[in-house]
């Protein structure tokens, strides 16, 4: 059946901001969705909140809408586009509730829009528990035995038909299982009851007979109209059920089922599909198997593309989204090409010779007073792939792409980290699924504990626990060579050590050496890796996409050629301080590049991403991020120049070492991107340029560092040296809290002293992005933060363009950037950091390379700086590219970061100089009030219209929170406050009700909470530490979905924002390609002009 | 504590045994089964799972077979999952050995190798190899893990062998004596398979040229009480029979070989309803008159996506043969009803007034997609409407 000539425009929906659960892979599908809709002539309508994706660049979609998600946005998006077709299956969760929102408020129907992809009945019935339930029964699927509940009792009701605990518990309509949970005691299983109902947008939980311990599987599947069916990748978790998937060590293929168990899974997924009704596109279905026996239950569907087809389509090369994005549109699978093979249909299940290993990235650290155990709840901020011959050689492929100082399974600096641990500890951790617990395995395997004995705690199944004990006692074997001279003489041992997956790093740890060591003795005996293709089909047929990973085998198939090559290197796994932006970033490259006529060469390990699409770059190279993967890329293809300052810390942390090995890096210097990290250097070059800087010391003792505290007065902000995203960076506001914070809070050595420096209160914090060429610099803009300094630049949400600025101090602000550009010999991008009190501008930190505002700035001002970076890096000038002058829009863009507290249970939420937010939404419009009330509605934060609001904020907040309250009063809420804030209102006629202080009596302001009789917190932290009532607060709060202001610039920001939506009395949308009219910047390279 | 644990790296790192191929390239690994030398046509199997299955598939009776997925061994072998009463195929190679872990494990996968006598090398880089076979086409090959043969005498062994074209292996597999299958149900009744089976009204007579038990399982299940022929059983003994229906196996090596078979499926096309599986669809096509032709490196796996002509749907499918059928040799009453989408070729027949069908690929799966089960239901139907 060819495409469906019915509809000719469709309305794409984005899956919103990075959170815990929905990150990069769904800009991954939502691009491949705009090309593959545009390339058979589609006119795309796309709405996604999240500016740092690739899908909303202004070339991929007609118009796109960067607006909120909600459903009175695309309300009015649909009122004025008029789509003929929704598609909803690409954008995640978000995307799938939006549109059962707009079928169910009868948007649709009134508009005549129809949904493709799914329908709203085959969604309902995929994520509705109980119709579920009951459509699996229907075609003779064995379930765990469980109900719905809607309350308590009806939960309690559940558990005694189940009969024993643990017991799971799965809240309808949540995105990673958020407010979900495993119960093993009464009183566990009422808390989690309670907080499920909460979290279910219809109150609805699942309880359920607990599978933990069996095996869990994924099958990603697709069927089209027609009826065909394929299943592109199983999925076989390596962790056993009771960890969410997201958060499981995961392996494709399947690796323990024979063919007829596999078969019984492929045929229940067919059945799935044909039962809930999934007709045009990709789902993924998810087993459980009683290793005993082989009870097969099926644990859950998702009628859309997923995390894990995006991991399926990194795996495979089976391109899951662009195939469900034609589907969708009424061609069937035997009608599509496989772009790999070119000449065999996308309707077959692709062949793999190879393992991947995939394996979850958390920041725990970040979140003090959480637990790092893991659960049914994903907590995971990233993941890295990697591809390798066997199980063990992907399995420490990953473990060192996971870029958390291992660099395998153990024999590496981190090593005997568990040594001194009692058997009992170590018994304990293994029954404990945590992100180190395979290192705790390394322990236990090295004590000599038999593979049945870790199975019996862990239910990591006994064929991966194998492998695992092999890989421990090989060390002994490579140990027996004595040195790197004995490994060398014995070439089939070094050999077997590369198969075996052994990084260069580890080798040298064992044989006590230097990492070059080993790397020129390999090359010295000619032991290289060979590059296989990734290419759906075992080497049945050629494969024409240049996909590649690194094995040691006996062919290398990279096809030469003699263009001039540009490598970029990639962020790795997603983390805090670090995700999509820099993605966003090296993708930008690869398209400048290629447009300008060089090949350019991706590497990345990260499989949510658009970087690691084979469709981005010339050749992509699926591998880890680390000194000795990255050389052999380089010397095997050799590379013209690679670019580093792109993808985060990951290659700077490479730049120095490879430039040592004599690579190539082009744009700024190593050297200098380092410098400006380095104290003293940074001091010298702003006192030579005569910008300020906050006083400053640093120290490496506690005395040393009280000393420079009393020079400089406290509150002073602390930090690490080398830090990204301000890992352990705090204010401190006395002796005793820095004395602690030296003792206990970091790690310092001699050369990673603490860097501490006067922290300005009440200061406004500035951002700036700028390009420079060596010739020129041109600002892409001045951001103004909405917080003031001490929030990190990452949490805090900022406009363009600044808005209490006064001109002289942005003129200010233009000439250090420019001068800092200078000194700094900046090619490429550069991010400045100011802090203005009072009228003076004191910088607070340079980096010379991209930040993660680029893409922001980019999309409010219509220049994409990133591939103007990466071709000044190539030679171009901007005078060429036609970019010499700021630009400053006349609309207002707000970037607000999007927090993942509701994920870790018991951290504090105040915003702090560590950063923490995991994402982040735009909010664009010619109000500035407005725009920042769309930021809000988009990060999921929205401020009620009406009711009551809870006050209470500290003294020396009051002077200025107190006018924003007065205008709430006016604006017509109810003012509910502590006594000291409530009677500072009284004193300025504004009537409040006091409350009880925590702990005081009651009522208070939790009981407020809990009835839901207010809407609204207000806290701003009372001192340095947080008090535990005020931390109770605000997590009840969280859990409760209520929005916290603890900012009063925050506030303001809001009031103002109230302010717009009352006067403007609706909000309208508007596209970012007309906005961008406005600001009319065309790149052109050479005498090519490009649409950017 | 448990003793301690006895590795095989050092084993595994001397690569003494080797695969040699005819044109010249030898591929070095270690020895994982008998020690004993083996000689086949090198053909390669991208199935991700089903080892044993393909190990017990007398189609591969005179073939070395290479596994593409690297991890091999993962299940071991059990009882239930046979596909005939003994291996036939001359060697196995794989990358990696593994000792197994699964509920229904009854030996390992090296244990079975050393009792049924089979050759097998791992270690062997098997994308080099297939990246090999793909170019050239299949090719013979000679497994050396005795010790007695330098590589440059294996090469000439496997250049001299005369290979499979014109060879009748039906002959070799087949079993001695006809035998009624499983009359107590307890090799069909098995795991995963079914858990009851219905009382037969059917009475089936299948030509063993090598048949794949599940065949005979899936047919059993569709109520059929099948009697198991030689490959050589004559026309007239089958009719002697009077059975509902006949079927015609799979099987190895050349179909224009099996000459005998030719001339009895010839006689007994028209009289009895028919359906044919791989080798069995081949020797029909030749009975009808048609020719076969060799594939350059055939279809061995399990992702093998076919056309329904009628319905325009897809199935995916299991497939192992190295020839085919040339469509336009066969009469004009033939209709050709599937082809394989990735290279067009003819992937089954049929005659609906001579009420005959036949498929190159494997409905019976094992391994592979259940995609086309339906078949042997349509099998029954065209029984039962006679």
């Amino acid at each position: 059946m060819p495409k469906r000539d019915d509809i000719k425009k469709i309305l794409l929906l984005g899956s919103g901001p990075i959170v815990i659960g929905q990150a990069c892979e769904f800009d991954y599908s939502g691009t491949q969705a705009c090309k593959a809709l545009r390339e058979e002539g589609y006119e795309v309508v796309l709405v996604n909140s999240n500016p740092a994706t690739i899908m909303t660049d202004p070339e991929f979609a007609d118009r796109t809408y960067i607006e909120p998600l909600t459903l009175d946005v695309l309300s009015e998006i649909i009122r004025r586009e008029r789509p003929d077709a929704v598609l909803p299956t690409l954008g995640g969760q978000t995307a799938l509730n939006l549109a059962m929102e707009l079928a169910e408020s009868g948007v649709l129907e009134r508009y005549n829009v129809e949904m493709i992809g799914a329908t709203a009945d085959s969604i309902r019935k995929a994520e509705g528990r109980e119709l579920f339930k009951q459509a699996m029964l229907r075609i003779g699927l064995d379930l765990p035995v469980s109900d719905t509940a809607k309350t308590l009792g009806e939960a309690w009701k559940v558990q005694k038909k189940i009969g024993a605990f643990p017991v799971v518990i799965r809240p309808a309509f949540t995105l990673g299982g958020s407010g979900g949970g495993i119960a093993y005691t009464a009183e566990e299983f009422e808390h989690i009851v309670g907080t499920g109902l909460d979290y279910s947008p219809i109150n609805e939980i699942l309880v359920e007979e607990s599978v933990l311990g069996w095996k869990e599987y994924e099958l990603e599947v697709m069927r089209d109209r027609k009826d065909n069916v394929v299943i592109v990748c199983s999925i076989e978790n390596v962790d056993a059920m009771g960890v969410h998937t997201g958060d499981s060590i995961t392996v494709a293929p399947a690796q323990t089922l024979t063919d007829r168990e596999y078969q019984l899974l492929r045929d229940a997924s067919l059945a799935v599909m044909r039962e809930i009704g999934v007709d045009t596109g990709g789902s993924n279905v998810q087993f459980a198997i009683n290793p005993e026996n082989g009870r097969l239950v099926i644990i859950e569907m998702n009628p859309r593309v997923s995390r894990s087809s995006a991991l399926a389509s990194k795996a495979t090369g089976f391109p899951i989204a662009k195939c469900a994005a034609k589907l969708a549109v009424g061609y069937t699978l035997d009608e599509i090409q496989n772009d790999i093979t070119r000449e065999t249909p996308a309707c077959f299940e692709p062949s793999i010779d190879y393992v991947v290993t995939k394996i979850p990235r958390f920041a725990f650290e970040k979140f003090a007073g959480a637990s790092d155990t893991l659960t049914t709840q994903m907590k995971s901020v990233g993941e890295t792939m990697a591809i390798g011959k066997t199980f063990k050689q992907s399995f420490q492929k990953a473990l060192r792409g996971l870029e958390t100082g291992r660099f395998g399974f153990g024999a590496d600096a981190k090593s005997d980290l568990y040594a001194d641990w009692s058997d009992q500890d170590l018994a304990a951790a293994l029954g404990r699924p945590t992100p180190d617990r395979m290192f705790q395995i390394r322990e236990a395997l090295l004590r000599g504990w038999s593979v049945e004995k870790i199975y019996d705690i862990s239910h990591i199944d006994p064929w991966f626990l194998r492998h695992l004990e092999e890989l421990a006692h090989y060390e002994d074997e490579i140990r027996s060579a004595g040195s790197i001279a004995g490994l060398t003489a014995d070439p089939a041992l070094f050999r077997q050590a590369k198969e075996f997956g052994y990084a260069d790093k580890q080798l040298a740890y064992l044989l006590k050496c230097p990492e070059k060591a080993v790397r020129d003795a390999r090359k010295r005996i000619g032991l290289l890796p060979v590059y296989g293709l990734v290419d759906t089909c075992a080497a049945e047929f050629e494969a024409f996409t240049p996909y590649y990973y690194s094995t040691y085998g006996d062919v290398d198939e990279v096809r030469s050629s003699d263009r001039k090559k540009v490598m970029i290197l990639g962020g790795g796994p997603n983390r805090i301080g670090q995700g999509i932006e820099f993605d966003y970033c090296c993708v930008h490259a690869s398209f400048a590049l290629r447009e300008a006529g060089f090949e350019t060469i991706m590497v990345n390990s990260n499989p949510e991403t658009v970087s690691t699409d084979y469709d981005t770059s010339d050749r992509l190279f699926f591998e880890p991020l680390t000194l000795e993967d990255v050389l052999h890329i380089y010397e095997r293809e050799q590379v013209w120049g690679v670019i580093v300052q792109f993808g985060g810390q990951t290659p700077l942390n490479l730049a120095a070492e490879l430039e040592a090995n004599g690579v190539n890096i082009i744009g700024t210097a190593p050297a200098n991107i380092e410098a400006a990290e380095d104290r003293e250097f940074f001091q010298k070059l702003v006192n030579r340029i005569g910008i300020k800087q906050p006083d400053n010391g640093l120290s490496t003792t506690v005395e040393g560092a009280v000393k420079i505290a009393d020079r400089i007065g406290y509150p002073v902000l602390v930090r690490p040296s080398f830090v990204l995203g301000g890992r352990a960076m705090v204010i401190v506001y006395d002796e005793s809290a820095l004395s602690k914070y030296m003792k206990e809070a970091v790690e310092v050595t001699d050369d990673r002293p603490v860097l501490i420096d006067k922290f300005l209160e009440n200061a406004v914090e500035v951002d700036v992005d700028c390009v420079a060429d060596g010739e020129t610099s041109v600002i892409g803009a001045i951001m103004e933060h909405v917080e003031k300094a001490g929030v990190h630049s990452g949490d805090s949400a900022c406009i363009i363009p600044a808005m209490s600025l006064t001109p002289d101090v942005q003129n200010t602000i233009r000439a250090h950037t420019h001068a800092l550009a200078k000194e700094l010999g900046v090619k490429g991008l550069m991010n400045v950091q100011y802090a203005v009190q009072d009228g003076v501008v004191y910088i607070l930190e340079v980096n010379p390379r991209a930040s993660r505002t680029v893409p922001f700035v980019s999309k409010t001002i219509g220049v994409p700086l990133a591939k103007l970076a990466a071709l000044v890096m190539a030679g171009h000038t901007l005078k060429e590219m036609g970019f010499t002058k700021e630009i400053i829009p006349k609309h207002f863009s707000v970037k607000e970061a999007v927090l993942p507290f509701v994920r870790f249970a018991g951290t504090d939420i105040v915003l702090s100089p560590e950063m923490k937010s995991t994402g982040e939404v735009m909010g664009i419009d010619i109000d500035a009030g407005m725009a920042f009330a769309k930021s809000q509605l988009a990060a999921g934060n929205p401020l009620p219209d009406k009711g009551a609001v809870f006050a209470s904020v500290c003294d020396r907040d009051k002077e200025t929170a107190l006018p924003v309250l007065i205008d709430l009063d006016t604006l017509g809420y109810t003012i509910y406050a502590t006594t000291g804030t409530a009677t500072a209102l009284r004193n300025a006629g504004v009537k409040a009700q006091a409350m009880f202080k925590i702990g005081e009596g009651r009522p208070n302001v939790l009981d407020l909470i809990r009835d839901e009789d207010v809407s609204w917190i207000i806290n701003t932290p009372s001192g340095a530490s947080p008090r535990a009532d005020e931390v109770k607060m605000r997590s009840d709060a969280v859990l409760h979905g209520m929005p916290i202001t603890t900012t009063v610039q925050g506030l303001k920001a809001g009031v103002e924002g109230l302010k717009a939506q009352r006067r403007l009395r609706r909000m309208d949308v508007c596209s970012i390609q007309e906005f961008h009219r406005h600001t009319g910047f065309k790149l052109t390279i050479g005498k090519k002009t490009s649409t950017v | 504590m448990a003793e301690k644990k006895q590795w095989n790296w050092r084993e595994r790192r001397e690569k003494a045994a080797f695969l040699a191929l005819e044109d010249g390239s030898v591929f070095r690994g270690h020895s994982v089964g008998a020690r004993k030398d083996g000689l086949g046509e090198v053909v390669f199997n991208t199935g991700l799972t089903g080892y044993q299955e393909i190990l017990t598939d007398p189609s591969y009776s005179g073939q070395v077979v290479t596994m593409t997925y690297p991890e091999i061994g993962n299940t071991g072998i059990n009882i239930a999952d046979m596909e005939a009463r003994k291996p036939f195929l001359s060697g196995f190679i794989i990358h990696e050995l593994n000792e197994p872990q699964n509920w229904r494990t009854d030996m390992t996968l090296q244990q079975y190798f050393i009792e049924n006598d089979i050759p097998a090398i791992a270690g062997i880089d098997t994308r080099a190899l297939t990246l090999t076979l793909r170019s050239a086409g299949t090719l013979k090959g000679v497994i050396s893990v005795e010790g007695k043969l330098t590589e440059a005498e294996a090469i000439a062994r496997a250049k001299a062998w005369s290979g499979l074209d014109g060879q009748d292996h039906a002959a070799l597999v087949t079993v001695p004596e006809a035998f009624a299958w499983d009359p107590d149900g307890k090799l069909t009744q098995t795991w995963g398979i079914a858990e009851s089976l219905p009382t037969p009204t059917i009475k089936l007579v299948s030509y063993d040229f090598g048949i794949k038990w599940n065949i005979l399982r899936r047919l059993r299940e569709q109520g059929m009480d099948i009697q198991v022929v030689p490959a050589k059983a004559s026309a007239e003994d089958i009719l002697a029979m009077k059975p509902d229906g006949v079927f015609l196996s799979n099987g190895p090596a050349d179909p224009a070989a099996v000459t005998y078979a030719i001339d009895n499926i010839a006689k007994l096309i028209g009289k009895l309803p028919m359906m044919g599986i791989c080798l069995g669809h081949q020797l029909t096509g030749l009975a009808l008159g048609g020719k076969t032709y060799r594939l350059k490196f055939g279809h061995h796996g399990c992702n093998h996506p076919v056309k329904d002509l009628a319905t325009g749907k897809v199935e995916i499918t299991s497939q192992n043969h190295n020839f085919a059928v040339d469509p336009d040799t066969l009469p004009a009453d033939v209709k050709v009803t599937h082809i394989n989408l990735n290279d067009d070729t003819v992937e089954g027949l049929a005659c609906e007034d001579r009420k005959l069908f036949t498929v190159q690929y494997h409905p019976e799966a094992a391994p592979g997609p259940h995609d086309s089960r339906y078949l042997f239901n349509r099998f029954k139907k065209m029984i039962e409407a006679k």
